[in-house]
């Protein structure tokens, strides 16, 4: 991916010197027609066109403050509540991530999550201990949100 | 249009003040740590968040002035709250603070690399 963003980067100065114009447009000019010659040639690189990547990143930027609004509403629901009738607990949930920048992200966006906060990850890397507010309702409910999240960090690194 | 901007921001300014009120009420109301850390990493995060883009927007509306600094501290807040939470969280279990009575589930007692450091044994 680096490598492809360099090649674009690489490419723009092309441009310029090309055109003779040494200014932040042309260079941006050259920017874009790199992208799609990168985009014609993308079947000689290893990995993926690398815009598909910046767009995964973004989408997970959105998922983690979309998170994080949700999970204000739902502790201020808890703690303006009359009646402290939750019922909390640790839970096990093993992930499929390997790398350690993929585990950290997922435990983030867990801490970020409504009603969960990771409290700790098992020796090999498999198992993310979880703190959740409240057990009983929100289990299956936390294992789909988890998925989209893994998903959306698989889709991050693939 | 400058109305409109006034308006977002003190809605920014007036929600992040709320929810900062919610965190600190939470973390007197609930009953153990773990649910404690849950209001004040998740509101105050959010809350101190949305104070300083009201701030930002202030500033750049009223002055033209476009402060990055507190662009790249909203970036700092919202990427070391989570972990500060976690490492909390994880400090408390490891000196073996107790769960509040009506938690239901604990996992992390069983876990072996739980048992290995003798951390509950000792509390």
């Amino acid at each position: 991916m680096a490598f492809q963003i360099l090649l674009n980067m690489f490419l723009g100065f092309m441009w310029m010197f090309l055109t003779t114009t040494y200014d932040p447009v042309a260079f941006l000019k050259g920017f874009l027609f790199g992208l799609l010659i990168i985009f014609v040639f993308r079947r000689f690189f290893q990995s993926r066109f690398y815009l598909l990547r910046v767009i995964a990143v973004i989408n997970l930027l959105l998922i983690f403050i979309k998170e994080l609004i949700l999970a204000n509403i739902s502790v201020l629901k808890v703690v303006l509540k009359p009646k402290l009738d939750m019922k909390p607990g640790i839970f096990a949930f093993p992930t499929d991530l390997e790398k350690d920048w993929q585990i950290t992200i997922l435990a983030n966006l867990i801490t970020l999550t409504p009603g969960t906060l990771t409290i700790s990850v098992s020796d090999d890397n498999k198992i993310l201990y979880v703190h959740a507010m409240d057990m009983g309702e929100i289990q299956d409910e936390i294992d789909s949100i988890k998925n989209s999240f893994e998903k959306a960090i698989m889709e991050v690194s693939r | 249009m400058n109305e409109i901007a006034n308006i977002i921001i003190i809605v920014l300014i007036i929600l992040g003040a709320f929810l900062s009120l919610v965190a600190a009420y939470g973390v007197i109301r609930l009953p153990d740590v773990y649910t404690r850390n849950h209001a004040a990493s998740k509101s105050a995060t959010l809350g101190v968040m949305s104070i300083l883009l009201g701030a930002l927007l202030f500033f750049y509306v009223k002055d033209g002035f476009f402060n990055s600094r507190v662009l790249l501290g909203i970036i700092f807040i919202f990427m070391t709250s989570p972990v500060a939470g976690h490492l909390i969280a994880r400090a408390a279990y490891n000196s073996g603070v107790e769960l509040w009575d009506k938690s239901v589930q604990d996992d992390l007692k069983d876990a072996p690399h739980m048992k290995k450091a003798g951390s509950k044994e000792q509390s």
